[in-house]
């Protein structure tokens, strides 16, 4: 070990800092702690778990926290395992701590010719002004995914959300937004949600999927290969008949009602090329509506470090160790592809395994996680062949009218968004943003992002995001200050330290 | 409360905040969102051009839909942040800098 470059730079075992503490992450921090590599889990959530393994707010003293979840035993093995490897020291999980660049210093040489010299810039609780640095020898971005929403009218009013979004609320916060919802849209995702709302007592008017069981059955050979995820989607078909919801297939919702808050929603049945069946709309009242098109891998750390992003499906590509193209950096997880907690696991132990290998200046052998590697290859053809089955109706973009607000935060309509291809001449994204302001306000197109590509009949652009979250400007003067050298590998710097300092 | 039933949630004391001087009852624990779905309000701001409300939609922080003025500092986002005793939350108006 004494040959190793990487640690030659400062004393102790080489430091891995892992972006995110979801089921890709602490799979991840596990598996690298345990090949005696120091971990920082660097993550924005107050407790961790990630959004698959949210739990209640600990001041709501939940004492059946499982309660709204799946795999409840996975997850007390991945808390407990945490919470020991805190205790031996090996890991140090940084809480509330929002990420908005990881920068790399080129001159560092990355783990083949050197230390790497990552540095994660955070910012601090919910006030996100109080800046935090992390010195790690590699990073790992286990940043996870967001839910896609496609517009239709009515989409923006109070009471519409999104399905992970309705979620979030009631693992979280134990809530509801109103006494019946609609869920709606297409995905896995769905199920979950339905007979979680219904089961925290919400009456669920109907559940609304555009995707028809013949789908599925096309692909039925290629999802044969999990009967566990297939006996988890029949577990929640049972819940639903159980709980007498509803269930409309081929159906989409095409408008959302109210005044000042969700009244009701417009259903219609699609016909076999995915259009609107005229006549076959229904209305629905309801003061919820739960609404997601799928899932996006949430790649903007990746973008900054440079890292090769795949379009479509705007994800991050790994090699078969979860290594990036961008050495000392590796992903795992939904940013690497959506495909679920299980995946996110398996992605996680082998990007750990190999971070830690790597670190310590070892090539690492494949085979200590060849069940990992069978269970990712297995679940990446599962979701490979779920994702063409669950895609929005393909007349989607039929039923959102030149009045209907596109980007929420800029209120960009696609009337603007239609005006500035047809009339205006834009050929790609790039320019409709520039022309209408479409994603460049507070969410920086992550919301309106597929929306406005569809729309605007464009590919959807990978997005350039210098920063992963808004930045004081103060912070951002700052930065750079630290001079290397200064903060030793794996050391956590904060704003209010480096002020101390200053006073000394 | 049947998601706090659900979970057998013994939550601590309940403490008060203010929604635009209004008193309203929090629980530890609870983001600025949770507390007023809790409550039944389901908006909190109105946006800057059309001046149209807005409350929670992503629930996870990353449409900034939820933004509202805790403390007189606009622009947070209400699903991120735990209230606090004596909180005084303001609905938001276009970018909050008006007041």
């Amino acid at each position: 070990m004494s040959t190793d470059p990487t640690r030659s730079h400062a004393p102790g075992p080489p430091h891995l800092a892992i972006i995110g503490a979801g089921p890709a992450g602490l799979a991840a921090a596990l598996a690298a702690a345990g090949e005696g590599v120091r971990v920082t889990v660097v993550d924005a959530a107050r407790a961790p778990g990630g959004q698959f393994y949210r739990q209640p707010a600990a001041g709501l003293g939940a004492r059946r926290p499982g309660a709204l979840h799946h795999q409840w035993r996975t997850w007390r093995r991945l808390r407990d395992g945490l919470r020991r490897q805190i205790d031996a020291g090996h890991v140090t999980h940084l809480p509330d701590h929002h990420v908005w660049c990881v920068e790399r210093r080129p001159e560092g040489g990355g783990i083949d010719g050197g230390p790497a010299r990552l540095t994660v810039h955070a910012l601090l609780g919910p006030g996100q002004e109080t800046p935090a640095e992390v010195r790690a020898d590699a990073v790992l971005l286990a940043t996870g995914g967001y839910e896609k929403v496609l517009p239709f009218p009515g989409w923006t009013l109070p009471g519409v959300v999104s399905a992970g979004g309705a979620q979030a609320m009631l693992k979280g916060g134990l809530v509801v937004s109103g006494r019946t919802a609609v869920v709606a849209g297409t995905g896995p995702l769905l199920l979950p949600v339905a007979t979680g709302l219904a089961a925290a007592g919400v009456t669920v008017a109907a559940l609304v999927e555009s995707t028809g069981p013949r789908a599925l059955a096309r692909r039925a050979g290629a999802l044969a290969g999990r009967a566990d995820k297939l006996a988890e989607g029949a577990g929640y078909a049972v819940e639903l008949l159980r709980r007498r919801v509803r269930t409309l297939v081929r159906h989409t919702v095409v408008e959302a009602h109210g005044a000042d808050r969700l009244e009701a929603v417009t259903v219609a049945a699609l016909d076999a090329e995915g259009r609107v069946r005229p006549g076959s709309e229904r209305r629905i009242p309801c003061d919820t509506l739960a609404v997601g098109h799928g899932m996006l891998p949430h790649t903007d750390l990746a973008e900054t470090l440079g890292c090769r992003v795949e379009s479509p499906g705007q994800r991050v590509w790994v090699d078969g160790e979860q290594r990036t193209d961008v050495p000392g950096v590796w992903a795992a997880g939904e940013t690497t592809g959506i495909g679920g907690a299980a995946l996110s696991l398996a992605e996680g132990h082998i990007a750990g395994r190999s971070a830690a290998a790597r670190l310590r200046g070892w090539v690492p052998d494949p085979g200590t996680w060849a069940g990992a590697a069978e269970s990712r290859a297995e679940l990446r053809r599962f979701f490979e062949a779920l994702d063409t089955v669950y895609v929005p109706p393909a007349h989607w973009t039929e039923q959102v009218r030149d009045d209907t607000v596109v980007c929420r935060c800029e209120e960009v309509t696609a009337g603007a968004v239609r005006e500035a291809v047809g009339e205006l001449g834009a050929g790609d994204v790039r320019t409709v943003k520039l022309l209408t302001r479409a994603g460049m306000g507070w969410c920086q197109g992550r919301m309106c992002g597929p929306a406005v590509a569809g729309i605007a009949g464009c590919e959807q652009a990978v997005a350039r995001r210098p920063f992963a979250q808004p930045v004081p400007l103060g912070v951002l003067a700052r930065t750079g200050e630290v001079r290397t050298g200064e903060v030793r590998t794996g050391e956590v710097r904060t704003g209010e330290s480096e002020q101390d300092d200053d006073d000394r | 409360m049947k998601p706090m039933e659900l979970a057998r949630a013994e939550p601590g004391p309940a403490f008060t905040v203010t929604l635009d001087g209004r008193q309203l009852d929090a629980l530890p624990g609870q983001t600025v969102a949770a507390a007023l779905w809790a409550a039944g309000v389901t908006s909190w701001r109105s946006t800057r051009g059309e001046g149209r409300p807005r409350g929670i939609f992503c629930g996870i922080g990353v449409c900034f839909d939820c933004l509202i003025t805790v403390n007189d500092r606009p622009n947070q986002r209400a699903c991120l942040i735990p209230l606090r005793p004596g909180d005084a939350i303001r609905t938001q108006e276009g970018t909050g800098h008006e007041h």
